[in-house]
């Protein structure tokens, strides 16, 4: 039954089943998700200085090195298997920022390490984050048009 | 012998003469560890991928089933069993090993009942002597199928449940009037039920209604209600399941007492393990029955037990392309004359 529209027997049964089911603790995920994000964004500003105040890069630049060393830093958590116990914890804290990203490419390649180098890392790395590039790339590259529009038209 | 719609009367009682029962290293730190024969301290088993440390799990129980019986491979007529993995490779892998006539089961996490029901059919009708039947899961070869890597970082809700890494396998032969041994009484086969729930990660409530039917089933074809048993044991429903199925019941006008109705997923781990709603995964049920609650029904606990185990007939695929869950669950009665 792959359609949307339920039988009565199924509509009464989801009602049923609703009020034995255990709730998401939504306030509680939304609190845990602010702090943990905000304390993986808050070491991200941290590196950021870092480079700026001890290599030269400025502000506009130090972006590149700092994103590489974050998904370095996931990549060592994960691989201790830590990872996934915060992201238990902090939800979309831990998922959004780029750390989130790197763990979902570095835990598909581990998992897929046993089916050798080729079919398995290679194969299923992007298993989880290639949506997220592909999107990702697809809507910067629309949003690229848009603005270069704009500001052909407008004549800035 | 068949009797009401979807129920067998077993009239030669078929014995599990033994049981080998295998786990990893989390439901070593459950509630019922001392009832495993075997437990691994680590998730690969020695092994190198998750799926060859399945398939050794599967074949250490069915080992430890036939020494404790002292029987070799050879006097075994048949390997009936299942496990969660696509082609079922894990249990036809062991098969491999064992040499013993083999059929495949799937059918989720109601293959060690579907396996149990098959078994003491053949049984009591004479097709074989001696069956060995059960089924088992891998907490990570069923995670790296159905949901995501073992190392990501995904949040999961507190209606999901923990798939056992476990192995439970019974040796099932025709019954020599031997005392304190538990036999089969009736098995009723469930059929696919499907309410329209939809969330991979709410199993329990998905599999509520299958358990539910079958339960009612079973007591109208055999003219029975649940004072016939000391105990009901569903199979993998977690929190939400149990009471959902009680309440489903309830509306059916069988009211089974709370402390009577029990189920293995929340048997089988400790309150402060992180398996949100409880156990599950086909190795749960087997596990549980074969290893603590047969135990239970030697020491004089229970003389009658109705176990019901529940599979979710889904695959990612299935879910992937929005389908909802079909479910199914059967149930075997099994007693001791102590």
């Amino acid at each position: 039954m792959a359609t949307n529209s339920k039988t009565k027997e199924q509509q009464k049964y989801e009602q049923l089943e609703k009020k034995h089911e255990l709730k998401r603790p939504v306030l509680k995920n939304c609190v845990k998700a602010f702090f943990v994000g905000g304390l993986i964004c808050a070491i991200g500003q941290a590196v950021t200085y870092f480079y700026i105040y001890f290599f030269p890069f400025t502000e506009q630049t130090a972006g590149n090195p700092t994103v590489a060393t974050m998904v370095f830093f996931s990549m060592l958590l994960t691989g201790f298997g830590v990872y996934d116990r915060l992201g238990q914890f902090a939800g979309a804290g831990s998922a959004v920022p780029v750390t989130g990203f790197g763990n979902a490419v570095i835990s598909a390649s581990i998992e897929h390490r046993t089916e050798g180098y080729v079919l398995g890392v290679g194969g299923n790395m992007f298993k989880l984050a290639g949506s997220v590039i592909a999107f990702g790339v697809f809507s910067a590259f629309i949003v690229g048009i848009i603005k270069t529009i704009i500001v052909q038209w407008s004549g800035w | 012998m068949k009797q009401g719609k979807q129920s067998w009367v077993f009239v030669n009682k078929p014995t599990i003469i033994s049981t080998g029962v295998t786990g990893g290293p989390f439901e070593a730190k459950g509630k019922i560890a001392e009832e495993f024969d075997y437990l691994h301290d680590d998730l690969w088993m020695g092994e190198d991928s998750y799926e060859k440390a399945h398939r050794l799990l599967i074949e250490e129980a069915v080992d430890i089933a036939l020494q404790k019986a002292k029987l070799n491979k050879k006097d075994i007529d048949f390997f009936i069993a299942g496990d969660l993995i696509n082609q079922l490779t894990p249990t036809s892998f062991a098969a491999r090993t064992n040499q013993i006539p083999y059929f495949g089961l799937f059918g989720a996490c109601s293959t060690s009942m579907e396996g149990l029901a098959l078994s003491s059919f053949i049984i009591d009708h004479n097709g074989a002597n001696y069956i060995v039947t059960g089924s088992a899961s891998h907490n990570a070869a069923a995670e790296k199928q159905f949901r995501y890597p073992t190392e990501y970082g995904g949040q999961k809700p507190p209606t999901a449940q923990w798939t056992a890494t476990a192995a439970g396998m019974a040796l099932v032969a025709k019954n020599n009037q031997q005392a304190n041994l538990p036999y089969t009484i009736y098995a009723t086969v469930g059929k696919v039920v499907d309410l329209g729930m939809s969330d991979p990660f709410n199993m329990g409530g998905a599999m509520a209604p299958a358990a539910a039917d079958t339960i009612f089933q079973h007591f109208q074809d055999l003219n029975i209600d649940h004072h016939y048993y000391d105990l009901i044991v569903t199979g993998d429903l977690g929190k939400i399941g149990r009471s959902t199925s009680l309440e489903l019941l309830k509306e059916k006008g069988i009211n089974i007492p709370e402390d009577k109705y029990q189920d293995c997923g929340l048997l089988l781990y400790n309150e402060d393990q992180p398996v949100m709603a409880g156990g599950s995964g086909s190795g749960c049920s087997a596990a549980v029955l074969y290893g603590h609650l047969l135990n239970e029904m030697k020491k004089g606990k229970y003389k009658r037990i109705l176990c019901v185990a529940t599979g979710a007939l889904l695959s990612p695929l299935s879910y992937q392309q929005k389908e909802t869950i079909p479910c199914i669950a059967h149930a075997v009665a099994i007693g001791i004359d102590t």
